[in-house]
């Protein structure tokens, strides 16, 4: 902890806010639009993205247990590392520092925000991997608890596909996703968590059943 | 109740086993359940491509489509902003063919004989089924207008089948005179997309204000309120402040004829002149459901369950020609239908599995560059009809990060419903 109050205090000063708490409660504002596909702190698990423990520092693309894109994975096996300049501008603009990423995210322009932000994901998750298993998400886990009906996920997967047989910058990609990034996708639309018009609407009529239907037909698909 | 594909391969297997064999092809033809789809549009080729796909053979698919290339609707009004190439609205039929084995026919259908379960081709001969997809979009209905016709069509184009007409319509923007005026004449309800006409106004409005910016736009409306009012309205005083002027029929925009030689319009008794005048017309199923017989009034009454017509269990409508219920006439519409009629004959003809109809719409409208708008709604079946279980709209005010994401997901939508239909 106390290296986190350090850091904070010390950006506190440099942007010439009050106190470290604000700056912390700019950090959990800033993190908002991320919580909708990322944990971080205790308990944090895979969600539609990686939980983010331990991610400063880290190689990019190596949470374990995470399906990530070949984008990510390419870059984790040259050896590239989430340093404080790639963190500043993968959140800049995601897709050009890393195209291909799987990550639906368009970006943060102000730069402050972004330092600010960092040091909001090294408070609260540390600024090394945790050891050992991650465990799944509770929620996640009730709904890929039910038996995965494909044949079912195919038809429901018709309404899905006038817009999502592609992907490209309006629309993501969702072929080929793993089942518990998929389930938590749709979770966060269903309850809220994550603000889209056409996803909240459609997701509100996805029971526990069709999301599993759904995640396993996806997981299938190239 | 349908048969058991399996069983009735496996009988007919057995029985072509004992034949010589030359004729095991023929039992096999005739073991498939056969299924004609009549339009290759958003309805049509949807559904032809998914019992092709789905059924990896089992069913015979034989697609009834005049056009070689298939121009979208959808997305026409970009092409006269110039916001899209008019090559880019045009698909071909060449991959339904090619990777699913369905029976392309381009040919007009022009009857059909529900009792001999065939389909009549302007060409000659006729085409057997056990399940008939009609999707053959609008037709106009004679007089709606008066003063103008079909044979009209070339000076006061409609625009509202895609192809030449839209081609027509850009051609007469960009040769409109300077300072002059541009006028349509709204359809009444119902007709195919909603939005569609006030969209095309915006796109007008946006070639307008580049190349001819004291040019005037006159809607002459017989509807009291149209789609995405609010949002076309404030869009148009922030974008086109004075362009754009609508005659509700409150001012008699429910009175109104044409005259095509004169370029007139006459609106309660005041005669404008205009330069481009855009006539969309009130609007009916296509000629073909008439034909059928299935049609009650203007359109083709259908079960929400699977679109089958409430006339004959044999014959599913999709699109604009049918009278389903809530859902509002869309290309998206119309795509999300063809999948639950799928699933339907999927589940009559073969022994692959039912399930509960389920529906959905989004209709984006472009009202000026990287100002995007949608509307949408989840639908369900009832025995009344389709019925709305929730929707959403744009709202005024919104960021112009929204309204350009917005934007964004049309063209990945386009793109999408594109390759569902065609690829
Ligand atoms: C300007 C404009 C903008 C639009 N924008 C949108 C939009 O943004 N989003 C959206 O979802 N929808 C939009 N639409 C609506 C959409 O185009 C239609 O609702 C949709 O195409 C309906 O599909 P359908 O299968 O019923 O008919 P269509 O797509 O019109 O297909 C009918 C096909 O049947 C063929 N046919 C007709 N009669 C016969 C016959 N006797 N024999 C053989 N073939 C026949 C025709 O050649 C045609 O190819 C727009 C429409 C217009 C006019
Ligand atoms: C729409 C869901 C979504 C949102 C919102 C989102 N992300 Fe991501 N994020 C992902 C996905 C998916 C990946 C994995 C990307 C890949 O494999 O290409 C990812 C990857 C990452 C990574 C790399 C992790 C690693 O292990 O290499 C970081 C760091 C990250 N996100 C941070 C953020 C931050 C900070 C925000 C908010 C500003 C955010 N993300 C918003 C989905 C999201
Ligand atoms: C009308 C178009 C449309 C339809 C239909 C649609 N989606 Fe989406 N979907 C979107 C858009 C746009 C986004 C990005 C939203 C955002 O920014 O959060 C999205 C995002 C998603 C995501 C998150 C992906 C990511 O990487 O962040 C998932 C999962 C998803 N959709 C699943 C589905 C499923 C399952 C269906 C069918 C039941 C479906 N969608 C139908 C437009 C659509």
């Amino acid at each position: 902890m106390m290296r986190l109050a350090v850091i904070l205090v010390g950006l506190a000063f440099a942007t010439g806010m009050a106190s470290a708490d604000d700056a912390t409660a700019r950090g959990e504002a800033l993190f908002r639009p991320c919580a909708a596909c990322h944990m971080i702190g205790e308990g944090a698990v895979h969600r539609l993205g990686p939980h983010l423990n331990g991610v400063s520092g880290r190689t990019i693309g190596t949470a374990e247990g995470f399906r990530y894109s070949a984008s990510l994975s390419e870059a984790g096996a040259e050896g590239r590392v989430w340093d404080d300049v790639a963190l500043d501008s993968f959140l800049a603009a995601p897709r050009n520092y890393l195209p291909g990423t799987s990550m639906a995210f368009r970006g943060i322009r102000d730069a402050e925000d972004r330092a600010i932000l960092i040091a909001y994901m090294i408070e609260t998750g540390g600024a090394e991997a945790p050891q050992g298993e991650v465990a799944v998400d509770p929620r996640i886990a009730a709904v890929l608890d039910h038996p995965p009906d494909e044949a079912y996920g195919a038809f429901l997967s018709s309404e899905c596909t006038a817009c999502h047989s592609g992907g490209g910058e309006g629309i993501p990609r969702i072929a080929g996703l793993a089942p518990q990034s998929f389930a938590a996708g749709l979770l966060a639309y269903r309850d809220g968590t994550r603000e889209h018009q056409v996803m909240n609407m459609l997701a509100a009529r996805l029971g526990d059943e069709e999301i599993a239907a759904l995640a396993a037909y996806f997981a299938t698909l190239e | 109740m349908g048969f058991s594909r399996r069983n009735f391969l496996g009988s007919a297997a057995a029985v072509t086993g004992l034949l010589a064999a030359p004729m095991i092809v023929r039992a096999d033809e005739h073991a498939r359940p056969k299924v004609v789809v009549v339009g290759g549009g958003a309805g049509g080729a949807t559904a032809a491509r998914y019992i092709a796909r789905d059924s990896a053979g089992a069913v015979d698919v034989t697609l009834i489509e005049p056009t070689r290339a298939y121009y979208t609707c959808f997305f026409s009004n970009l092409y006269l902003g110039g916001f899209r190439t008019y090559e880019s609205l045009g698909h071909s039929y060449g991959t339904l063919a090619s990777s699913y084995g369905i029976n392309v026919v381009h040919d007009w259908a022009t009857g059909v004989d529900r009792d001999a379960k065939t389909v009549a081709l302007a060409g000659g001969g006729s085409v057997p089924y056990d399940r008939l997809v009609l999707s053959p979009g609008i037709d106009f209905i004679e007089d709606s207008v008066p003063g103008w016709s079909q044979a009209a069509q070339n000076a006061m184009p409609h625009a509202y089948k895609a192809g030449s007409q839209t081609q027509l319509l850009r051609a007469q923007l960009e040769a409109m005179p300077e300072g002059g005026t541009y006028c349509m004449v709204a359809p009444p309800n119902p007709y195919r997309c909603p939005p569609g006409p006030y969209e095309r106004v915006s796109m007008a409005a946006h070639y307008l204000k580049a190349n001819n910016p004291t040019a005037k736009i006159l809607i002459v409306d017989p509807k009291p309120s149209f789609s995405k009012q609010g949002l076309f309205e404030d869009g148009w005083a922030r974008h086109y402040p004075g362009m754009i002027e609508r005659i509700g029929p409150d001012f008699g925009g429910d009175n109104v004829s044409v005259n095509p030689e004169e370029m007139t319009v006459d609106i309660d008794g005041v005669v404008e002149n205009v330069d481009v005048c855009n006539v969309i017309p009130a609007q009916r199923a296509g000629s073909i459901a008439f034909a059928a017989g299935i049609t009650e009034d203007n359109w083709a009454p259908v079960s929400a369950y699977d679109m089958s017509s409430r006339m004959d269990e044999n014959i599913h409508v999709l699109g604009d020609s049918a009278a389903q219920g809530a859902m509002p006439k869309s290309g998206f519409s119309a795509n999300s239908q063809a999948k639950v009629a799928a699933n339907a004959i999927l589940a009559a003809l073969t022994d692959s599995r039912a399930f509960p109809a389920r529906f959905a719409n989004t209709c984006w409208s472009l009202i000026a560059t990287d100002d995007g708008v949608k509307v949408g709604a989840t639908y369900e079946a009832s025995d009344e009809g389709i019925v709305s279980t929730g929707s959403f709209i744009s709202e005024v005010g919104e960021t112009d990060e929204l309204r350009a994401e917005t934007y964004r997901e049309s063209i990945d939508w386009y793109d999408a419903i594109a390759t569902d239909m065609f690829s």
